[in-house]
């Protein structure tokens, strides 16, 4: 899917401002946004899913265009059609499993579920396999188990573009690697491009069809030769981008 | 010994309390959540404003009230003309009084409750497709609701207390807006220390029991 981001955003007041110049392209299915903390990817990323407003520029989706400066257009956020799982995932702690997962799919005011969203719940709890702690509170939960929650929880609605905000920094390694295949085992059942932030290198040899590098606010290179992508490679090709990369 | 216990002030009381901490929830919950999620102009100003009756003299806050909702004043002469109502030396003046002085306490818990609540679980609800009061009524407000409800017990509390502000807008009309705090001043003037030392006893009794129950059930954390 067509992914086309164009935005200037200016953070702060007075001696501490950040801005964030960000242009980029993508057709490929995983997009992977990489960099050091503070160079404004998830800004990026917020921007996208319209949590944020951007001074100036341009997104668009797919071929639906959200937001446009030059023409007015800023589709709010609960009509994008975009899945945003966050750094630590944000999951509703008053809540249990299930109605976490269902949270984006009550409409109106009736309390109980139309049976087809239940048993939609049913499915997408079987496939994440959360069945059996569907009745817990998020904070009896795992880590890799919350991950699968705010995973499902954006994944039921369908959404035109899944946003992972460091979807695995929260796991041990072991996990880490499980989770990797498991993304890519859910964006193929589920057919959804995936844009996702990292600043580990694994997950970019591991997932990554276009590769974004940020640095300071801006945009340093575009690579979509997945060849380059090698965790060896990569830090060379990446030392001459940023000074001293944590790699 | 039997003592002569009348208790009208005791139920008038509770329900000028009663309503009094409706409104001020009421109020205090919707401005308390404007001024911690959003920028506005005059925000700090409205923050004062609602602070302001913490610290002014309940006498003072009652002239004010007196001077907008009594006869002459503007509030006041529109009720009387539109509605046919005065509110003056009457137990919902009271009431509104009794608000008044009580609001700072469900505003500032009910704020403090709200800038607690992460904003990344409202940006959360927003991407799972809320509109702004879906986000209100099913985060928001479930996640600051312990702090709310500490506050109402506080503002209840304040409320059933509240002397010089009802005093001045209500007056002391036995049985009719005659309260609890007022009716121990006047049994005290009076010299008829043995009523008011079971209205005394009265009221630090259901004082106490609504610090010590906001205190105890309200403990809710969910991390």
């Amino acid at each position: 899917m067509k992914i086309i981001v164009d935005i200037k955003k200016r953070l702060g007041s007075g001696k501490r401002v950040f801005g964030l110049e960000a242009a980029f392209s993508s057709d490929k299915d995983v997009v992977v946004l990489f960099g050091p903390s503070g160079a404004g990817k998830t800004l990026t990323l917020q921007a996208i899913a319209g949590l944020v407003t951007p001074d100036a520029g341009r997104i668009v989706v797919g071929n639906r265009v959200l937001f446009d400066s030059s023409r007015r257009i800023r589709v709010p956020a609960r009509r994008r059609d975009v899945g945003y799982v966050f750094q630590e995932y944000a999951l509703f702690p008053h809540l249990s499993v299930a109605r976490n997962i269902s949270f984006g799919l009550k409409h109106g005011w009736s309390w109980r579920l139309p049976l087809q969203e239940r048993l939609r719940l049913e499915e997408v709890l079987e496939i994440f396999e959360l069945t059996r702690v569907q009745d817990s509170l998020p904070r009896d939960l795992s880590g890799g188990q919350r991950q699968r929650v705010g995973l499902a929880r954006a994944l039921i609605r369908r959404p035109k573009l899944l946003l992972l905000d460091e979807p695995f920094s929260a796991l041990d390694a072991l996990l880490r690697a499980k989770m990797r295949q498991e993304l890519l085992r859910i964006k193929e059942r589920f057919t959804i491009p995936v844009m996702l932030i990292t600043h580990d290198p694994e997950d970019v040899a591991a997932l990554a069809e276009t590769l974004v590098v940020y640095d300071h606010g801006r945009v340093r290179q575009i690579m979509a030769d997945t060849q380059e992508f090698a965790p060896e490679q990569l830090a060379v090709s990446l030392s001459s981008l940023i000074p001293a990369p944590s790699l | 010994m039997t003592i002569p216990l009348n208790l009208t002030p005791l139920w008038l009381t509770l329900k000028v309390a009663g309503v009094a901490t409706l409104l001020s929830f009421l109020v205090g919950v919707v401005l308390a959540f404007l001024v911690a999620r959003s920028r506005f102009w005059g925000r700090e100003g409205l923050d004062s404003i609602c602070t302001l009756p913490l610290v002014m003299p309940p006498t003072v806050l009652g002239y004010y009230l007196i001077v907008l909702i009594g006869r002459h004043g503007w509030l006041g002469r529109w009720l009387q003309e539109t509605w046919g109502i005065s509110l003056i030396f009457t137990w919902q003046g009271a009431a509104l009084a009794a608000a008044v002085v009580s609001l700072p306490l469900i505003y500032k818990s009910a704020r403090a409750a709200f800038e607690g609540v992460d904003p990344n679980l409202e940006n959360a609800a927003r991407t799972l497709g809320l509109s702004e009061l879906g986000v209100f009524l099913r985060v928001s407000l479930p996640l600051a609701w312990g702090g709310i409800w500490a506050g109402a017990m506080m503002a209840f509390a304040r409320a059933m207390g509240e002397f010089g502000a009802t005093l001045m807008v209500a007056g002391n009309l036995p049985g009719k807006t005659q309260t609890l705090s007022i009716a121990v001043y006047d049994a005290f003037l009076a010299g008829n220390d043995q009523t008011a030392t079971v209205l005394v006893v009265i009221i630090s009794a259901v004082c106490l029991t609504i610090l010590l129950v906001s205190g105890k059930i309200f403990k809710i954390r969910y991390l």
